[in-house]
């Protein structure tokens, strides 16, 4: 069966004035029907634009620069601007940290609900109310009647993302992105918005990419997992798997040094020595070869390739 | 209570701020009349808690609960609208500039956010340069720059970029480098407002790891003020955790986490991502946080807390202490409300 979305060798440049940088270098990835997919890795890892581009939507000077996108069969990377509107926010919706990237201040709740919901589709006024009315019923916002008539500042962090969802539910998408929903709230908010995109998943039957860097929601909301490093995946697959056994060196240490993981209260985390290079510093070979303790010559030389670790999991990776 | 070993004490702590603005600001039109009307954020409410030498009392809680505020307080960075912090048997938090000199060396701060707290147009070797000029005018320039050759070392941060500025620097680089002017004064005890939050974790757990290493070499305490709680639990002696400026629980680091007694502590823990584990059952909290500008009558917590009866509607709970030394406040663990 084909796949609903697949990335194939993608590739991500920005045009600087020093030349190209390659943020997303030669990604590989499929999203199937109402499936949950977590991608994470640490600050600039690529996440992001990732997310972006498969709407479209990379800020300049960035371009996609090789590989395509297709999404239901249609390869939507070569989409004119105009033909990509009729896809984003309407097939694929997408949820940004920020709900102000989403949400217009001097209008009501309602009236951009019925406006996006009109963008889309010929639809009155009246119907959109309706409609707007069932997504903030469904993502179990108190007195939906009232918020219609509120303004975003009047809501509080929590409502606020709900709203976002709910406007993205609006025009019943396959596939939602969620670019770090919940970073900006607090636990027990957060936890309940996680619970909120699961269970719309399962009844909507929608697909969810998870972008965060937060390896604990990412274990218990998604089903599969990427991990980037440097613009690349380094480790893909049963979310279950690798986070009890993760094959790559990087992911392995990323969640052993989560404090409560492996190690007692008290004693020393285990530390990835180092950092992430900067995309105009990448070593050759593993990107991850200095900071890595498996690292052999082959390393250094060579760039390793996706390969199938077994038990649902690749990992690029010599020594594994 | 053997209070000898006690370093740092906080006695009935208020922190009110006064948000009203302008004359015209505070007009409000109301019931047919203008008012008069003062809008104050109540931050901290009638907090007391003490910290013992050696040990690292972590402060947890919710954004806006009143971490930050309690811990500049404790800094003397604000006054307390009341109450009262003894430093070492002394109280500090109606000293003079003067007077609290002595206690600016002993006591120090790590920010958040190392971008904000470091000053950018200073090198590494100014930004520690600085305090030891300023605190011990009678070290020559070699003591000072063995001085910050140790301390450097000890932090990890490479001799060579002595000469940088701040912005050469990565996230993490910046936080080793603002631990380092927080140890140069060779402190006795510091507060450390969210120092790895900005971090990511392959970074988070190189600077928890100096830190705790600084703490043991040093015999260090800490306040250590953070909204994660594996963090917490990863690091701490004891925990308070802190709801709309009260504290509501404050216990043992590991009685806090196998056995969380207040209902806001249970709801708090059960909603922590854990790494490779499926959810249990997440206690779900009922409404949302009220502002610290309206704050509710009674326990701070009740509107949204499923025990909440009359009394907690009116009256304010105690922190009361338990057999095993663990401070609750809330009546329904005092009624044996609470199964399980
Ligand atoms: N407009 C831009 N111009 C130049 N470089 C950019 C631009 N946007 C992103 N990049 C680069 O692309 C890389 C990937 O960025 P991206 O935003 O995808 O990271 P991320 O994994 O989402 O990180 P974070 O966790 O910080 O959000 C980064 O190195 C970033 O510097
Ligand atoms: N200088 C100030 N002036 C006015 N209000 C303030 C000031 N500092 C803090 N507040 C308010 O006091 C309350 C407590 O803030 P505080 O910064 O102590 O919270 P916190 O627990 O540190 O939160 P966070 O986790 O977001 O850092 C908030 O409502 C905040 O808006
Ligand atoms: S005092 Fe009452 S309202 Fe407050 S936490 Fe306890 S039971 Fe809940
Ligand atoms: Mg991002
Ligand atoms: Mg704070």
């Amino acid at each position: 069966m084909p796949h609903l979305l697949e990335l194939h060798d993608l590739e991500v440049r920005f045009a600087l004035r020093t030349g190209d940088i390659i943020a997303i270098d030669g990604v590989d990835l499929t999203l199937d029907k109402g499936e949950t997919l977590g991608l994470v890795g640490e600050s600039g890892a690529g996440k992001s634009v990732t997310g972006f581009s498969i709407i479209n939507l990379i800020s300049k000077p960035g371009y996609i620069s090789k590989g395509k996108i297709i999404f239901n069969g249609d390869e939507i990377s070569s989409y004119s601007d105009e033909k990509m509107r009729e896809i984003r926010g309407n097939k694929i919706s997408m949820i940004f940290q920020d709900p102000m990237m989403t949400l217009n201040p001097v209008f009501t709740i309602g009236f951009q609900m019925i406006e996006t919901l009109q963008a889309h589709r010929k639809i009155s006024k009246a119907d959109a109310r309706n409609i707007a009315l069932e997504k903030l019923k469904k993502v179990h916002i108190p007195s939906p009647e009232q918020r219609l008539e509120q303004y975003p500042h009047e809501l509080s962090g929590g409502m606020r993302q709900r709203i976002i969802i709910a406007i993205s539910l609006l025009t019943d998408p396959a596939i939602i992105i969620a670019d770090e929903p919940t970073t900006a709230l607090d636990v027990t908010i957060q936890a309940e918005i996680m619970d909120l995109l699961q269970e719309l998943c399962e009844s909507e039957n929608m697909a969810l990419i998870l972008i965060t860097h937060d390896l604990g929601v990412v274990s218990q909301v998604t089903e599969r997992m990427a991990v980037m490093y440097a613009g690349k995946i380094i480790e893909c697959g049963l979310t279950d798997q690798i986070v009890k056994h993760p094959v790559h060196p990087y992911t392995e240490g990323l969640i052993k040094s989560i404090p409560g993981t492996v190690i007692t209260p008290g004693c020393d985390l285990v530390q990835i020595p180092g950092m992430m290079p900067t995309l105009t510093n990448i070593p050759p070979g593993c990107a991850f070869n200095p900071r890595c303790y498996l690292k052999e010559a082959i390393c250094t030389t060579k760039t390793p390739e996706l390969k199938d670790a077994g038990n649902g999991v690749w990992a690029a990776c010599h020594m594994r | 209570m053997n209070t000898d070993n006690i370093i740092l004490s906080i006695r009935n702590v208020v922190k009110h701020f006064d948000i009203s603005g302008g004359f015209l600001d505070q007009i409000r039109f109301k019931k047919g009349r203008f008012r008069l009307e003062e809008t104050t954020v109540k931050a901290v409410n009638d907090v007391s808690l003490f910290i013992k030498k050696g040990e690292t009392l972590s402060v947890v809680g919710e954004s806006g609960c009143g971490k930050s505020t309690l811990a500049r307080v404790v800094m003397g960075l604000y006054p307390p609208n009341s109450g009262e912090v003894h430093y070492g048997g002394k109280r500090i938090d109606n000293l003079n500039h003067k007077q609290m000199l002595p206690f600016r060396k002993k006591m120090q701060m790590i920010f958040q956010d190392p971008y904000a707290s470091l000053n950018p147009r200073k090198t590494v070797q100014q930004t520690l340069e600085e305090p030891l000029r300023f605190h011990h005018p009678e070290l020559s320039g070699n003591e000072i720059n063995d001085k910050i050759d140790q301390v450097m070392e000890q932090v990890g941060v490479d001799q060579a970029w002595i000469k940088r500025y701040p912005h050469e620097f990565s996230g993490g680089q910046r936080q080793r480098i603002s631990i380092a002017r927080g140890l140069i004064l060779d402190p006795e005890f510091i507060v450390a407002d969210e120092p790895v939050s900005a971090l990511d974790v392959s970074i988070q757990a190189q600077i928890l790891n100096l830190l705790m290493k600084a703490g043991r070499e040093r015999d260090l305490t800490y306040l250590f003020i953070t909204h994660d709680l594996s963090v917490v639990r990863h690091i701490s002696t004891r925990v308070a955790v802190m709801y709309l400026g009260t504290i509501c629980e404050l216990a043992k680091a590991e009685d806090l986490f196998a056995d969380p007694r207040h209902p806001y502590t249970k709801a708090l823990l059960s909603a922590i991502p854990v790494v490779g584990e499926k959810r249990a059952k997440q206690i779900k909290l009922k409404g949302e946080v009220p502002t610290p500008v309206h704050l509710p009558t009674g326990c701070v917590f009740h509107a949204r807390c499923v025990y909440a009866n009359e009394r907690c509607l009116h009256q304010i709970p105690e922190l009361l202490t338990l057999d095993n030394g663990t401070c609750i406040a809330c009546h329904a663990v005092e009624e044996n409300r609470i199964i399980s």
